[in-house]
């Protein structure tokens, strides 16, 4: 399909929306009337048609509004975007990786020319049209990480592997839930999650290292995650904490539909051939509470799960305190019906209604 | 599935080298373009050797940017269980073959200052890669490369036209040897030493560095242990509720997926640690060959890597 996009902010009057469509293929993340962390790890090898699992990076209709508000945070803070000096070639891995993934995946929207060397790079919604020397930095206006994530959904955690580890040596991160690649940068997986309540007595991270060390060229791998932001912004980072932080307490009765959104993040990895570092991608997906309501199954199965959340996971994402105005909007849309298996909205299996 | 996604291929040519070592070249079977990779990185051949799979490693010597072919050495081992001598007796130009996509465990430390690469014998071949890769970026390195003479000395004329300041080889006949503590004592700071070659090779600059206190993160090291022959015995697979005889030409690993039975894998070398697999009860005593499990998980008899080690004794019963 042609995707229409939209012109729409993440700020201030904060405009942004999901069409329908965008809402039938939002990445409900919970499987089952229940949550518990789990490394929940699968092939990312396509899926159906139309979800966001059918292509390697997928494109939305907020895709041009999703990359100026990235401009507009690096225009504020260049160092939301860093590379160390050795992960150069995994940029241009990286910058490889996804010019030929969406010029075969999207080819009315990119192209990609290859003569040795010497490409050219059409990007026709952002209107782009550039030639430059692969493997050359200075035919590019930014390094090759830069240049093509600023052209590309989702933040990127490019990590270096080495002794038997993962380090966090270059990124670019304006759309996190929370956490600084500038605080993080150079640090080792268990250096940067070495807050997390609870899942390290369970040894999930060591399990969670020794697959993703073991990634494999061709093999990309993918999982879901989740938390929840009061008003669709997606740079909620700790530099800007003092901004959005205060938001949360504007939550009330009559607009948490509205204002309380379903953070979602597609995670996937894959591994860079010339580097052999990895790539992690964290698209960001929001869906307001309204939103998810139009598909019931998701209805009941939220309230079930935000009112049987353990409450240092509720604390830890962010909302124990709106946690009972969140369940007395839920739970009007919770009937006690069954829900079925997996994550898909199944509108037309839906029970009677009564 | 196990192990990783495969490509099939045509063997494209056939270069012998010298009396042991010959180099074989594979084109993709649909025409496409091979994955890139990076130095160090190998690739695990599937041989059909009379009824008899072999899935064998070895590294990738061709241009890691060369799209077009990919190339591997292949040292011959009349004592070995017959992978080698299966590629140089059996394998004719032209024969189709499935490789698997590259995989790293000896991958070059970017942040290195320097990279001084040891090698012996045909643990040259990686190195091909590596050289490769550092000269497109510029980077600084330095090769010593022992051999036992100029005969056997693959790719020793190669090496010494194209980078003559930077490759130093040493035959075994001329009694020439690497002076090792000279070597490293005159080394900058922000060094990594590469060494892939003869146990005995790996295990003397290893202790090396270690006494000149190395850092372990600056010595990357790479030995592919081909599975040794050795009695036939019987394992019972728990989950899988059968009992195999492992005969004396095949690895537990091999054994285990002829009788159908899905088991991970990776190197089938003993060093990437995929195919670890729990020891549920045994009477009788392991052979552990691998690089992977410490000496005392060796010594619990609780564990076991079935791509290259062995059992002999009366029952071994395992988590598969």
């Amino acid at each position: 399909m042609t995707i229409q996009f939209k012109d729409e902010t993440f700020r201030g009057d904060y405009t942004y929306k999901n069409s329908d469509w965008a809402i039938k293929r939002f990445p409900f993340p919970f499987h089952e009337d229940s949550y518990m962390y789990s490394v929940n790890m699968e092939q990312h090898k396509g899926g159906p048609e139309g979800s966001i699992y059918e292509k390697r990076f997928d494109v939305d209709e907020h895709y041009l509004s999703e990359m100026r508000d990235r401009a507009m945070v690096l225009a504020d803070d260049p160092l939301r975007c860093q590379s160390l000096p050795h992960m150069t070639l995994a940029g241009w891995d990286l910058l490889e990786l996804i010019m030929v993934s969406k010029s075969e995946d999207y080819p009315d929207m990119f192209e990609l020319h290859r003569d040795g060397d010497q490409w050219r790079w059409v990007n026709k919604p952002m209107g782009i049209d550039d030639s430059f020397t692969f493997m050359d930095e200075t035919t590019l206006p930014y390094g090759p990480m830069e240049y093509i994530t600023r052209q590309t959904q989702g933040d990127f955690a490019v990590l270096d592997q080495r002794d038997d580890n993962l380090w966090m040596d270059a990124g670019m991160i304006t759309t996190q839930a929370d956490w600084s690649l500038d605080f993080d940068i150079g640090m080792n997986f268990f250096e940067w999650h070495a807050p997390v309540p609870k899942a390290n007595e369970m040894g999930i991270f060591i399990r969670a290292l020794k697959f993703l060390l073991n990634v494999q060229q061709g093999a990309p791998a993918r999982r879901l995650n989740w938390t929840m932001t009061v008003n669709p912004l997606l740079d909620t980072s700790p530099e800007n904490y003092h901004k959005w932080g205060v938001q949360k307490t504007e939550l009330a009765p009559e607009n948490v539909g509205e204002k309380q959104h379903l953070r979602v993040e597609l995670q996937t990895f894959f591994r860079l051939p010339r580097s052999n570092a990895l790539v992690f991608p964290i698209r960001c997906y929001l869906a307001s509470f309204d939103d998810l309501m139009t598909v019931p199954k998701w209805g009941r199965r939220l309230h079930r799960v935000i009112r049987d959340l353990p409450e240092e996971l509720a604390t830890y994402k962010g909302f124990i305190d709106n946690r009972p105005m969140m369940l007395d909007y839920l739970s009007a849309y919770d009937d006690g019906k069954p829900t079925s298996d997996g994550i898909w909205p199944d509108l037309e299996s839906e029970p009677e209604r009564s | 599935m196990s192990g990783v996604e495969k490509i099939n291929v045509k063997v494209s040519a056939i270069v012998p080298l010298n009396e042991l070592v010959t180099r074989f070249e594979f084109k993709r079977t649909d025409g496409a373009l091979f994955p890139t990779f990076s130095g160090g990185a190998h690739t695990v051949v599937e041989m059909i050797d009379d009824g008899l799979t072999r899935l064998n490693p070895y590294s990738l010597m061709s241009d890691p940017m060369d799209q077009g072919t990919y190339a591997i050495s292949v040292r011959r081992d009349d004592e070995g269980r017959g992978g080698s001598l299966f590629m140089h007796n059996n394998v004719k130009v032209g024969d189709d073959m499935v490789l698997s996509n590259p995989v790293n465990l000896f991958s070059l430390d970017l942040r290195a200052k320097k990279h001084l690469m040891i090698a012996g014998g045909i643990g040259i071949t990686p190195f091909m890669a590596q050289i490769k890769q550092l000269d497109r970026a510029h980077g600084n390195w330095e090769l010593h490369y022992a051999t036992r003479n100029a005969a056997l000395g693959s790719y020793v004329d190669e090496l010494t036209a194209t980078h003559p300041n930077d490759v130093n080889v040493y035959y075994d006949d001329d009694k020439n040897f690497i002076d090792l503590e000279n070597l490293l004592d005159g080394q900058q700071l922000g060094t990594h030493i590469y060494v892939c070659g003869p146990k005995g090779m790996i295990n003397w600059v290893r202790g090396k560095t270690a006494e000149l206190g190395w850092p372990l993160e600056a010595v990357h090291y790479e030995e592919f242990l081909a599975p040794q022959p050795g009695k036939p015995f019987e394992v019972k697979l728990s989950i899988s509720n059968k009992v195999i005889t492992v005969g004396e030409n095949e690895s537990l690993l091999e054994a285990i997926e002829r009788e159908g039975v899905d088991a991970p894998y990776l190197c089938r070398g003993g060093a990437c640690g995929q195919c670890e697999t729990a020891v549920i009860g045994y009477d009788g005593k392991f052979i552990h060959r691998d690089h992977w499990l410490e000496d005392d998980e060796k010594a619990s008899g609780k564990k076991i890597m079935p791509c290259v080690s062995r059992f002999e004794g009366k029952t071994l019963v395992l988590d598969r």
